[in-house]
C-alpha cells in the first residue's frame, strides 16, 4: 500500500509518494488540533483580559512601533516561505534554500523583537505573575513564540536533509509540511495582532 | 486541481503569492487605522478588525497554503482539508465566544470593579444565586 | 527532600502495596530471565509497530487499570458500608476517589476502547496497517508512561486528592501542596499527547487506507463510530492540554489563571476542564455504540437497521458534544440565559441517542437472535443505559439540577452511562473479538456467569445510590452519621460493588481457563460475522493482515459473499510481495524520556525535567534524520504463511 507511486509529471514532488500524501493530510489535521489549542489560549486571555489586579493595564504598555515591526517581519517571512515552496515546485533547490534561509532570518528577527518587547514589559512591572491578565498575555503570546522557535529549528533540520539528499518525494514532503507550519504561525499571529494588541489598545485608549 | 495549480506554478512569476502578500499588508494597516485613528464605536471597531482577521487568515490558507489542493484522483483529500479547517474554526469560535459568554455573564459580573461591589468579592458558587435571581428581570 | 517524604509511609495498606509491587517486579524479572524471554519481549512487543499487538498491549494495560481502579472503588465502598466507619481517613479517602475517577476514565476506558479500535479498525477496512505505524507506537508508549507516572503516585510522593475534576482553588499549591496534584497534571498531559496522535492517525487511516470499493457509506458501524470519535479527540484534547498546562504554570511558575490572588478565576478551570470533559464523555461512549451495533447485527443475523440514521446521529452528537459543557456547573450561577441555553442543548443531544436505541431494537426485531455472551452484554447495555440516559435528562434541567448537584444521584447517573455504556461495551467487544486476537473464544458458560454477576451487582450497587442522592447524601464525603439514615442503602450498595469485583475475578479466571482448555478456532470466522475482519483464512490474521487486499462491493460485504457462496479462495497467483513498516525501538525510548521529564516536573526538579526534555527532542531529531522505507515480504513467505498449495 505504502509504495504506490504516482508518475504524472505534473504532480508536485511532495505528493508523489503515498507517505508524502498521508503525511501532508495528517499535518493538516494536526493544524486543526492546533487551532483548538490556540483557541483555548485565546479564550483564557479574553476572559481574563480586564483582571489586572494591581498591575498595569495591558493596553497601557503596548506600543504600535514594536507591534508593526513584529507583524511585518512575520508577514514577510510567510511570503518568502511561500516563494520557497514555489521554487521547490520548479525543482530549483538553490531558490528553495535561499528563500527558506531568508524566512529563517525574518523569523529570528521576529523573535528578537518579541523578546525585547517581553523584557520591556517585565521592566515596566508586568510579568507572568503580575495579574491574571498578564498571565494570559504571556502564555498566549509566549506559546506562539515557542512555536516560532520550534519552527526555526525544524526548518533548519529539514534544510540540512535537503542539502544532503536533494529534492526527493520524501524531502520535498517535509519541506512542504514545514511551510504549512510556518504559514499557520502567521495565521495565529493575525489573531494575536487583532485580539491582543489592537483590542488591548482600543480598550485602553478608546 | 493539484495538477492545474502545479502546472501554473512550474514556471512564471508567483503572482498568487505576491497578491496575497500585498493584500495582507493592506489589511493589517487598515485594521490598525480603524482601531486607532477612527471614531467608530467599540462594537463596530471589533466587528471590522475581526472581520479583517478572518479575511486575512482565509487569504493565507488559500493563497499560501493551498488548502484546497488535493493530490489524488478522488476529491476527498481537498474536501477533508477544507472541512477540517472549517470545523476547527467553528470549534474555535465556540471555545472563545462560549467561554467569554459563560464566564462573564451572571455571577462573574459581580466581582468586577465596574459593577456595584458585593461582599463576596472573588467568591463563587451557590450563595450568589439568590442575588442573581433577584436581579433578573 | 528526605526519603520519608519521597516514599509514602505510615499506612499499612500502602506497605502492603509496596510489598506486592516489589514481589511482582521480582517475579516478572525472574520469569523473563529464567525463560530467556528478554529478546522476545524486545523484538515482539516493545519495538512493534503492528496495530494488532499495540491493541493487545493497550487492552492488557486497560485491564490492569480496571483492577487498580476497581480496588479503589471497593476500598471506598468498604469505608461507606456503615456510618462513621474508621477504615480510611478523610485524606486517604480523597486520594482514592481522585485516583479511581482519573484512572477509570483516562487510563481504563480510553485505552480499552483505543485498544479495540487498534485491533479491529484496520482489519474492518481491509488495510494492512494504520496510516502511521511508527506514530501508533509513540501513542501507545506515551499513554503507557502517563499511566505509570500517575500510578506510582501512591507509593512515591502521595496521590492527588482534589478529585478527578481537580477544581481550583482546591487543586492549588496552597490547598494541595506536594507532588500529588502534579502527578495528575503530568500523567494526563503525557497520556494526552498519545491520545491526540491516535486521533490523527486513525482519522487518516479510516479516510485514506480503505480497501478498494469500500466507500464511506459502506464502512462498518464500528469504523464509523471510531471515525467520529477521532474527530472529537482531535478537537477536544488540545483543550485539556492547555488547561493542564495553565494549572501547571499556576503551580510551578506563579501565574494567576485560576488562583484566588491576582484576580485569577477559579471557575475558568472548570470551564476549560468541561470544554474538554464533555466531548470526552462522547469519546468513551461512541466507540461503545459502534461495538454494540456490530454485535447486535451479527447475532440478530440482520443488517443494521437505519444505517444512515446511525451515522447522521453520530455526526450530530460530535457537533453537539462541544455545545453542552456548562451543564456540569449549572450551579456556578452564570445566569438564566446561559443555563437555559445549555439546558436546551443538553436535552437536544438526547435525541440522536434515542434514535440509536430504536435502531438497535429494530435491528433485533424479527431477527434470529443468538444469546451469546457479547449479545447478552449488548442487551444488558440497552436496558441499563436507558436508565442512565433518562436520569441524565432529569439532570439536564438547570433548575432541578440545583437539587441533584453534588449528590449521589449524579454519581449513580454517570455510573449508569459509563458502566452500562462503556464498560459493558469493553467486555462485549473483548469477548467478541477475543478469537481474532488470541485464536480461541472465551468460555461461554463462565462468561454468562460473569454477565449475570456483574449486571446484577451493578444494579444492586448503583440503584440505591439514586435514592441516597435524592435523600441528600453528598458525593465525595468519607463518612456520614448514623442519624442520616443512609446506612442500609449504603450497605446494599457495597454488597453490589463486591459482586462486581467477584465478576471481574471470574472474568480473569475465564481468560486463564479458556487459555488452557478452549477449542482453538480453525477458521477466521468465529461468530459467522459480517465484516472484513472475519474474512481472514486463519483465526488470528498474519502480521500483514490480508495476503490480498479485498475488493468491497457493498455493506456487509463478507456476509453477502458467504450468502452467495462466493467466498474467494486465495491462489498462488494472487500473491504479490507486500510492503510493511519496520519495527522501531525509538517510541519506547522516547516514552522513557517522557517519564523522566514528567517525574522531574512532578517533584519540581528542573534539571531532571530538562534532561528528559532533551531526550525527547533527541529522539525526535533522530527520527527526522532516519529514512526507513520499511521492507518487503516476499511472495514465498506469504504463500507459506497462508498455507497455499502451489
Amino acid at each position: 500500500m505504502a509504495h504506490v507511486e504516482t508518475h504524472d509529471p505534473n504532480t508536485p514532488l511532495e505528493y508523489r509518494s503515498e507517505t508524502g500524501r498521508l503525511n501532508i493530510l495528517g499535518f493538516w489535521i494536526f493544524l486543526g488540533a492546533e487551532i483548538a489549542l490556540f483557541a483555548t489560549l485565546f479564550a483564557t486571555y479574553m476572559v481574563l483580559t480586564h483582571r489586572i489586579a494591581d498591575g498595569p493595564a495591558l493596553g497601557e504598555l503596548f506600543e504600535v512601533k514594536s507591534l508593526l515591526i513584529q507583524t511585518f517581519l512575520l508577514l514577510t517571512s510567510s511570503f518568502t516561505c511561500g516563494l520557497a515552496v514555489h521554487e521547490m515546485r520548479r525543482h530549483n533547490v538553490k531558490g528553495l534554500m535561499l528563500w527558506m534561509i531568508i524566512t529563517l532570518g525574518l523569523g529570528l528577527g521576529f523573535l528578537y523583537f518579541e523578546i525585547q518587547e517581553f523584557l520591556h514589559f517585565i521592566h515596566e512591572g508586568a510579568n507572568i505573575g503580575t495579574s491574571a491578565a498578564w498571565s494570559g498575555f504571556f502564555v498566549l503570546v509566549g506559546t506562539h513564540g515557542a512555536h516560532v522557535t520550534f519552527g526555526i529549528f525544524w526548518v533548519t533540520m529539514v534544510l540540512i536533509q535537503v542539502a544532503k539528499r536533494g529534492l526527493t518525494p520524501a524531502t520535498s514532503a517535509k519541506v512542504f509540511i514545514t511551510s504549512l507550519y510556518w504559514h499557520f504561525l502567521d495565521v495565529v499571529w493575525i489573531f494575536i495582532f487583532t485580539a491582543v494588541y489592537l483590542m488591548g489598545m482600543v480598550m485602553h485608549h478608546g | 486541481m493539484a495538477n492545474k495549480t502545479a502546472a501554473n506554478e512550474h514556471g512564471g512569476f508567483p503572482w498568487k503569492h505576491l497578491i496575497g502578500f500585498v493584500l495582507s499588508i493592506v489589511l493589517t494597516l487598515f485594521a490598525l487605522w480603524i482601531a486607532l485613528e477612527t471614531d467608530l464605536s467599540l462594537t463596530w471597531i471589533l466587528i471590522i478588525i475581526f472581520g479583517f482577521a478572518f479575511l486575512q487568515a482565509a487569504l493565507q490558507l488559500l493563497m499560501f497554503m493551498h488548502v484546497t489542493e488535493n493530490s489524488t484522483k478522488t476529491k476527498l483529500t481537498g474536501r477533508v482539508q477544507v472541512g477540517n479547517i472549517l470545523f476547527a474554526a467553528f470549534i474555535a469560535i465556540i471555545i472563545v465566544a462560549g467561554s467569554v459568554w459563560v464566564m462573564t455573564a451572571g455571577h462573574a459580573k459581580h466581582d468586577k470593579h465596574d459593577e456595584p461591589k458585593t461582599e463576596n468579592h472573588g467568591g463563587h458558587g451557590g450563595e450568589e444565586k439568590s442575588e442573581e435571581h433577584g436581579s433578573h428581570k | 527532600m528526605k526519603w520519608d517524604e519521597f516514599f509514602v509511609t505510615g499506612d499499612p495498606l500502602i506497605y502492603g502495596a509496596d510489598v506486592s509491587i516489589v514481589l511482582t517486579m521480582v517475579g516478572i524479572l525472574f520469569y523473563l530471565t529464567k525463560y530467556k524471554k528478554w529478546k522476545w519481549l524486545w523484538t515482539e512487543w516493545l519495538t512493534t509497530v503492528d496495530h494488532k499487538k499495540l491493541g493487545i498491549m493497550y487492552i492488557v494495560s486497560a485491564v490492569l487499570m480496571l483492577f487498580r481502579g476497581g480496588v479503589d472503588a471497593l476500598l471506598m465502598r468498604t469505608q461507606l458500608a456503615i456510618p462513621e466507619a474508621k477504615f480510611l481517613d478523610s485524606q486517604h479517602y480523597n486520594e482514592i476517589f481522585t485516583t479511581h475517577g482519573t484512572i477509570m476514565i483516562i487510563f481504563m476506558a480510553m485505552p480499552f476502547l483505543i485498544g479495540l479500535i487498534n485491533v479491529v479498525v484496520p482489519l474492518q477496512i481491509g488495510a494492512r496497517d494504520v496510516a502511521y505505524p511508527y506514530l501508533n507506537a509513540v501513542s501507545f508508549w506515551t499513554f503507557f508512561i502517563g499511566a505509570m507516572l500517575f500510578n506510582i503516585s501512591f507509593v512515591i510522593g502521595g496521590s492527588p486528592s482534589a478529585g478527578w475534576t481537580s477544581y481550583m482553588p482546591l487543586a492549588s499549591n496552597e490547598l494541595s501542596p506536594g507532588p500529588g496534584q502534579n502527578y495528575y497534571l503530568w500523567g494526563l498531559q503525557i497520556a494526552g499527547i498519545g491520545t491526540l496522535l491516535t486521533g490523527i492517525n486513525f482519522l487518516v487511516t479510516i479516510l485514506k487506507m480503505r480497501a478498494p470499493g469500500m466507500t464511506l457509506f459502506r464502512m462498518p458501524m464500528f469504523t464509523w463510530s471510531s471515525l467520529v470519535t477521532m474527530v472529537i479527540i482531535i478537537f477536544a484534547f488540545p483543550i485539556l492540554t492547555v488547561a493542564l498546562a495553565l494549572m501547571s504554570f499556576d503551580r510551578l511558575f506563579g501565574s494567576h489563571f485560576f488562583t484566588l490572588q491576582g484576580e485569577g478565576m477559579d471557575m475558568l478551570w472548570a470551564n476549560l476542564f468541561w470544554l474538554w470533559g464533555h466531548p470526552e464523555v462522547y469519546i468513551v461512549i461512541l466507540p461503545a455504540f459502534g461495538m454494540f451495533s456490530e454485535i447486535i447485527s451479527t447475532f440478530s443475523k440482520k443488517t443494521l437497521f437505519g444505517y444512515k440514521a446511525m451515522i447522521w446521529s453520530m455526526l450530530l452528537i460530535a457537533g453537539y458534544s462541544f455545545m453542552v459543557w456548562v451543564h456540569h456547573f449549572f450551579t456556578m450561577g452564570s445566569g438564566a440565559a446561559v443555563n437555559s441555553v445549555f439546558s436546551i442543548t443538553t436535552m437536544a443531544i438526547g435525541i440522536p441517542t434515542g434514535v440509536k436505541i430504536f435502531n438497535w431494537l429494530f435491528t433485533m426485531y424479527r431477527g434470529k437472535i443468538q444469546f451469546t455472551t457479547p449479545m447478552l452484554w449488548s442487551l444488558g447495555f440497552i436496558v441499563n443505559f436507558v436508565i442512565g440516559g433518562v436520569t441524565g435528562v432529569m439532570l439536564a434541567m438547570a433548575a432541578a439540577d440545583y437539587q441533584y448537584h453534588n449528590t449521589y444521584f449524579l454519581v449513580s447517573h454517570f455510573h449508569y452511562v459509563l458502566i452500562a455504556g462503556t464498560v459493558f461495551a469493553c467486555f462485549a467487544g473483548l469477548i467478541y473479538w477475543y478469537p481474532k486476537m488470541f485464536g480461541y473464544k472465551l468460555n461461554e458458560r463462565i462468561g454468562k456467569w460473569v454477565f449475570w454477576l456483574f449486571t446484577i451487582g451493578f444494579n444492586v450497587c448503583f440503584m440505591p445510590q439514586y435514592f441516597l442522592g435524592l435523600d441528600g447524601m453528598p458525593r465525595r464525603v468519607y463518612t456520614y452519621s448514623e442519624e442520616s439514615g443512609w446506612g442500609p442503602l449504603n450497605m446494599l450498595s457495597t454488597v453490589g460493588g463486591f459482586m462486581m469485583g467477584i465478576a471481574f475475578l471470574v472474568l480473569v479466571y475465564n481468560m486463564y481457563y479458556s487459555f488452557r482448555f478452549a477449542k482453538r478456532e480453525t477458521t477466521g470466522d468465529a461468530w459467522d460475522g459480517r465484516t472484513l475482519e472475519w474474512s481472514t483464512p486463519s483465526a488470528m490474521p498474519p502480521f500483514y493482515n490480508f495476503a490480498k487486499i479485498p475488493e468491497v462491493t457493498g455493506l456487509d460485504h463478507f456476509w453477502r459473499q458467504k450468502q452467495a457462496g462466493k467466498v474467494e479462495k486465495l491462489t498462488a497467483k494472487d500473491i504479490k510481495k507486500i510492503h510493511m513498516p519496520s519495527n522501531s525501538g525509538v517510541p519506547f525510548i522516547m516514552g522513557s524520556f517522557f517519564f523522566i521529564l514528567g517525574f522531574g516536573f512532578v517533584f519540581g526538579w528542573m534539571w531532571m525535567a530538562i534532561l528528559g526534555g532533551i531526550g525527547v527532542i533527541g529522539t525526535l531529531i533522530y527520527r527526522s534524520f532516519e529514512y526507513d522505507d520499511g521492507y518487503y515480504v516476499s511472495e514465498e513467505e506469504v504463500i507459506e504463511t497462508e498455507k497455499i498449495s502451489k
